[in-house]
């Protein structure tokens, strides 16, 4: 890691990137926003939105579980309790006749609400609301290895998913009729999310969280003109963000993920007007 | 009443299917693979509700089976059943000319009009490419898939389209590159679910003419879905009448003029 370090303060002798935390941070965003804006592609595709959002506010319940089960490690009991919960919500979709914007949301308040009961339990929720906004600033070099591992996953199982989500996302009948297991296929890739989001939330907040998944890919969708410029352009959109984000909350002693989330809106916004008609 | 018409599409001489052999062959003078599908009492139950039961109907290959009712007959249910997607009770038998069963069923399948979030950047190529290869396409794709999404373009006269946005295709459009789809490999049975709604008439000429050139060309067995009655009429080989079963089936002419016929859609003063 050492090498690492020395390598960063050769190439990029920045004021800002004197500190190992913001080293630490950098190279945070460098695996958290391609991870995000690869998987954001297909979220909003399958207008998945408002169930990443669902998944994030899960994390909350994550922690809880932890706690009440005496689990060491918080990022542990997230990615079991958002793993169950994506593969939850998306059993109930398919088995019920309600509309799934309705079953997200009765999840999502649940999750909430859950959480919110038993973490304030005493009144103890200050101890945990750094879930809420994130802190990218104390990652760790043991939390930038987990991150490699799900960026590297996420990729490899990408390559995979990635034609049978396109097809699913314009017709699942059609696709189904093509070999694609419809439903497999949106479990993988709800887990996958789930395993991103979990793995990023410490570091970007349950309220930013799905801001930096959604906003990359909304924006790449502006300038886009076929799948692998949507996919390269919402990777390329989200490390600029990142990168940006992390330098302006530097300077300007705010959070870093608001920030960033401030940043992708406004690449959002500018790029709206290039839209194709 | 429905428009009669006298300029039905015909049959190629010497076809003939009441009992297969079919003394038609396949185009390039290869035995058929497939030559009839035999559907017996099938049923389908989606909790308490029975949606199909005890359906009989026999497919032909080089015929046009056109499926008509009222909406909620049951028809889209039996095209899904029959791919596969959802579950049946009964028989689906698909038998060479030799009454022997076919090797594996190729099913190309179009789809009623799409509901889809149109603004997405993914071109015709990129769909096409992404059904027809396991590459991910967001690695770009290369001369040689591009030169098969053309190919397969080319069947139904679109290859101009091959790097427009799908979502930028007008109706008549989406359903030829979709057709284009359906049609590569090559299938034995072709399921069209109200292909044309919403496509203009040029369109839906052009889309018909094109799909009996291939019934004639390629002898397969097609299986339509639709609500326009003047097109069964003038390109259906033979038409089955549903109501939750088959209540009716036989050429244009007999299912067209029948009381079950006058009974499903005009029992209630107009068509259904």
């Amino acid at each position: 890691m050492n090498a690492v370090y020395a390598a960063m303060d050769a190439l990029l002798p920045f004021e800002w990137l004197h500190y190992t935390f913001m080293k630490n941070a950098l190279l945070a965003l460098l695996l958290i926003t391609p991870l995000l804006g690869m998987l954001g592609t297909m979220a909003v595709d399958n207008k998945m939105a408002f169930f990443s959002d669902a998944l994030g506010h899960s994390a909350l319940t994550g922690v809880a579980l932890g706690v009440v089960l005496g689990m060491e490690s918080q990022m542990l009991s997230m990615l079991i309790f958002g793993v169950f919960w994506a593969a939850l919500i998306t059993f109930v979709k398919h088995h019920s006749k309600m509309s799934a914007d309705t079953i997200i949301s009765v999840f999502s308040s649940t999750s909430i609400a859950l959480g919110l009961v038993v973490l304030s339990r005493g009144g103890a929720f200050a101890k945990y609301s750094n879930v809420l906004v994130g802190d990218v600033l104390s990652v760790t070099q043991g939390d930038l290895l987990a991150l490699l591992v799900a960026l590297l996953v996420t990729a490899a199982c990408w390559a995979l998913l990635f034609n049978p989500l396109m097809m699913t996302s314009v017709n699942a009948p059609l696709a189904q009729s093509r070999g694609v297991h419809a439903h497999l296929v949106e479990y993988a890739f709800t887990t996958l999310v789930a395993v991103a989001v979990m793995v990023s939330i410490r570091w970007v907040g349950v309220m930013l969280i799905n801001s930096l998944l959604i906003l990359p890919a909304a924006a790449s969708r502006n300038i886009a003109r076929n799948a692998a410029a949507y996919l390269r352009d919402s990777v390329l959109i989200a490390l600029f963000c990142g990168v940006t984000g992390l330098i302006l909350s530097y300077y300007l002693n705010t959070s870093a993920g608001a920030a960033i989330v401030l940043v992708a809106a406004c690449v959002y916004f500018a790029t709206l007007p290039l839209r194709r008609k | 009443m429905t428009q009669k018409t006298n300029s039905r599409v015909p049959a190629p001489a010497g076809h003939a299917h009441a009992h297969c052999p079919h003394p038609a062959p396949c185009a390039d003078n290869a035995p058929c693979r497939l030559c009839r599908i035999e559907v017996d009492h099938l049923g389908v139950t989606m909790g308490r509700q029975v949606l199909l039961k005890d359906v009989s109907l026999h497919i032909h290959c080089g015929e046009l089976t056109a499926l008509i009712g009222a909406n909620g007959a049951g028809k889209t249910t039996l095209l899904r059943a029959l791919l596969g997607q959802v579950e049946h009770t009964g028989t689906v038998r698909h038998l060479t000319s030799d009454g022997l069963p076919a090797a594996e069923l190729r099913t190309g399948y179009v789809p009623q009009q799409l509901e889809f979030d149109r603004s997405s950047p993914v071109t015709v190529m990129d769909f096409l490419a992404a059904a027809l290869t396991p590459r991910a396409v967001f690695l770009g794709v290369n001369r040689r898939m591009r030169g098969r999404v053309a190919e397969a373009l080319a069947r139904t006269h679109c290859e101009k389209l091959a790097d427009r946005p799908l979502g930028a295709l007008s109706g008549g459009e989406l359903q030829r590159v979709l057709l284009a789809l359906a049609l590569t490999p090559q299938p034995d049975l072709l399921i069209l679910d109200e292909p044309v709604s919403g496509v203009d008439q040029n369109g839906l000429e052009s889309f018909y003419q094109t799909v009996s050139e291939l019934k004639h060309k390629n002898h397969m067995a097609i299986l339509l879905v639709s609500h326009d009655l003047g097109v069964v009429e003038r390109y259906a080989d033979r038409v089955v009448l549903m109501q939750g079963t088959v209540i009716k089936q036989g050429s244009p002419e007999v299912v067209l003029d029948s009381p079950e016929f006058e009974q499903v859609f005009y029992a209630k003063g107009g068509r259904a």
